[in-house]
């Protein structure tokens, strides 16, 4: 074969070229912007306004349109900015900043055009049978204390968050134990019970020490999922499960063993 | 006077764009009830709830079962511009506009549209850019231009403080400045597209009348969507292609009055 100049491109390749250079293209704006999306996603430290649904829902409901920020009264919520590290627009408030106030009306889940804020989710429907919105019944997040850095846990008196939580000795709870240190004192320390608390962050607002010990974390982050294996025996609506639960419920059969058990003290190993 | 009859429309387009981001930034900031919420959604006049179509349309993708205020907004919105307005979202709402005007604007200034060197890319770049916004969407279940969209970016920055996304308007400027001519708005945006293909049959568009035409050509230098122009000076007939934004531009830089806003019935244009 003579080396020379190539044929001009056929209409048929130039056709096909063309369409694999947009494929192509086309993949590669695809692949840059599913890395930034899967990234953009991943972020969870931050708190959403009560009434959110969850948060893999909430991002694909909310509109960022803000009505909720302006309906804050306390200017508790923000849409995020870029560079926040919270999926763009979206609104969440920082509690050490402002917390969430729990105002009974609840001013900034109504306003929500899209249900992303979703005011079921914190609503009681009465003896009466009307639905009247329950600050209560949000969960924003849980209050979650170190033990290691919170001052009252050293024996010091300190019970600011215990005080300050809208839900005085519901949410937050004083246990007290002896000082083993002192020897004389009481330990008064908080706990907070989870069933209870809001993530109004109240108590990290106040927290006394430098950086608070006492900090909101978002439910998906906070707790822990002993898995539906575990049934509470003494709970008779979690016992209920025994009946109704499909899956996960083989029986493991462990062989005897076909030796003696005083054999094993006579092994050349013990 | 001369200069004002030249710029008429220009000066109503920033009228609409600067009042509509003072009404969004009084409601956040002095609980006025004019416009709240922001370009994505908002309520007007405290009741009629505004929604943008094409972020309602991701999210739907994304397998969102929407509030009644946000699908009824974006009906409300969907009729306005394929009925009315066409893609005037893009030239008379958009505040992206005024970054893309300002970079178009320098450009003549600088005479950087002269220097050879360029970059092509295609105008129906913004219809990829819209299938994959719907695609990712589907597949990430979230609403995936929303996540970058400049326009969010500013209208939402200028009404609740824009942080580092100030960045990223810059980007789109300096894109539009020094990369390609009405790259953003003309090539890429893909909120653009969607408003070109429901604004294709509204009934407010411009109208060439060829017996006029001089054939001078300044219409087609300053319009951002160039080839929607493409019978200037051959036929008289209705800037029919969805891209037009009803920007008006052309028709302020003529000298002749051979184009201006007409309204097109369907019925009468088959008669012509």
């Amino acid at each position: 074969m003579v080396k020379g100049k190539p044929p001009p491109l056929s209409e048929r390749r130039r056709f096909l070229l063309q369409a694999l250079q947009g494929i192509g293209l086309a993949t590669l704006g695809a692949v840059t912007w599913s890395a930034y999306l899967d990234e953009a996603k991943g972020s969870k430290l931050f708190l959403r306004p009560p009434g959110a649904l969850n948060e893999s829902d909430f991002l694909s409901h909310c509109i960022r349109c803000g009505l909720c920020v302006e309906a804050c009264p306390y200017d508790t919520l923000k849409l995020s900015r870029v560079g926040d590290n919270v999926p763009l627009g979206t609104p969440y408030f920082t509690a050490r900043e402002i917390p969430c106030h729990m105002c009974d009306d609840i001013p900034c889940v109504p306003p929500c055009p899209s249900g992303a804020l979703d005011a079921v989710l914190v609503s009681k429907i009465d003896k009466a049978g009307t639905t009247k919105l329950d600050i209560g019944m949000a969960k924003m997040g849980i209050a979650i204390v170190d033990s290691d850095q919170c001052i009252a846990y050293w024996g010091i008196q300190c019970d600011a968050c215990y005080r300050a939580c809208p839900l005085i000795n519901e949410a937050i709870v004083i246990d007290h134990s002896r000082n083993d240190r002192t020897g004389k004192h009481a330990l008064l320390v908080p706990r907070v019970v989870p069933d209870v608390c809001t993530g109004c962050g109240m108590c990290e607002k106040v927290c006394v020490t430098e950086k608070a010990s006492i900090f909101v974390l978002p439910l998906e982050v906070a707790k822990g999922k002993a898995g539906s294996n575990y049934i509470k025996g003494w709970d008779e609506k979690d016992e209920k499960r025994l009946e109704t639960q499909r899956g996960g419920g083989e029986t493991t059969v462990t062989p005897t063993s076909s030796q003696k058990p005083v054999d094993y003290l006579n092994d050349e190993e013990f | 006077m001369g200069w004002l009859k030249k710029h008429r429309f220009l000066i109503l387009r920033r009228l609409t764009q600067i009042s509509m981001i003072v009404f969004y930034f009084a409601a956040n900031a002095w609980g006025w009830k004019v416009l709240e919420g922001n370009i994505g959604s908002s309520l007007f006049l405290g009741t009629i709830p505004l929604a943008d179509p094409f972020a309602v349309v991701q999210m739907s993708a994304a397998g969102a079962l929407l509030g009644l205020d946000v699908l009824i907004g974006a009906v409300i919105i969907t009729l306005f511009y394929a009925i009315i307005g066409g893609r005037a979202f893009c030239s008379w709402v958009c505040p992206i506009n005024m970054v893309s005007d300002a970079a178009n604007r320098l450009r003549r200034v600088l005479r950087i549209n002269e220097v050879e060197r360029r970059v092509v890319i295609s105008r129906h770049l913004r219809y990829w850019v819209l299938a994959l916004s719907i695609a990712l969407s589907a597949i990430f279940g979230v609403a995936a231009f929303e996540f970058i969209s400049p326009i969010g970016m500013v209208s939402r920055g200028l009404i609740f403080g824009i942080g580092f996304g100030g960045a990223v308007v810059a980007g789109v400027f300096l894109f539009d400045l020094f990369g390609v001519k009405n790259g953003f708005c003309g090539h890429l945006c893909p909120l653009g597209g969607f408003y070109s293909l429901i604004g294709r049959f509204s009934v407010i568009r411009v109208k060439h009348n060829q017996e006029k035409c001089t054939l001078c050509m300044k219409c087609t230098t300053i319009c951002p969507e160039k080839p929607v122009l493409h019978m200037i000076g051959k036929r008289s007939e209705f800037v029919a292609m969805g891209e037009c934004t009803n920007c008006a531009r052309c028709i302020e830089v003529c000298d002749d009055d051979a184009l201006n806003f007409n309204i097109r019935l369907f019925k009468q244009q088959d008669k012509e």
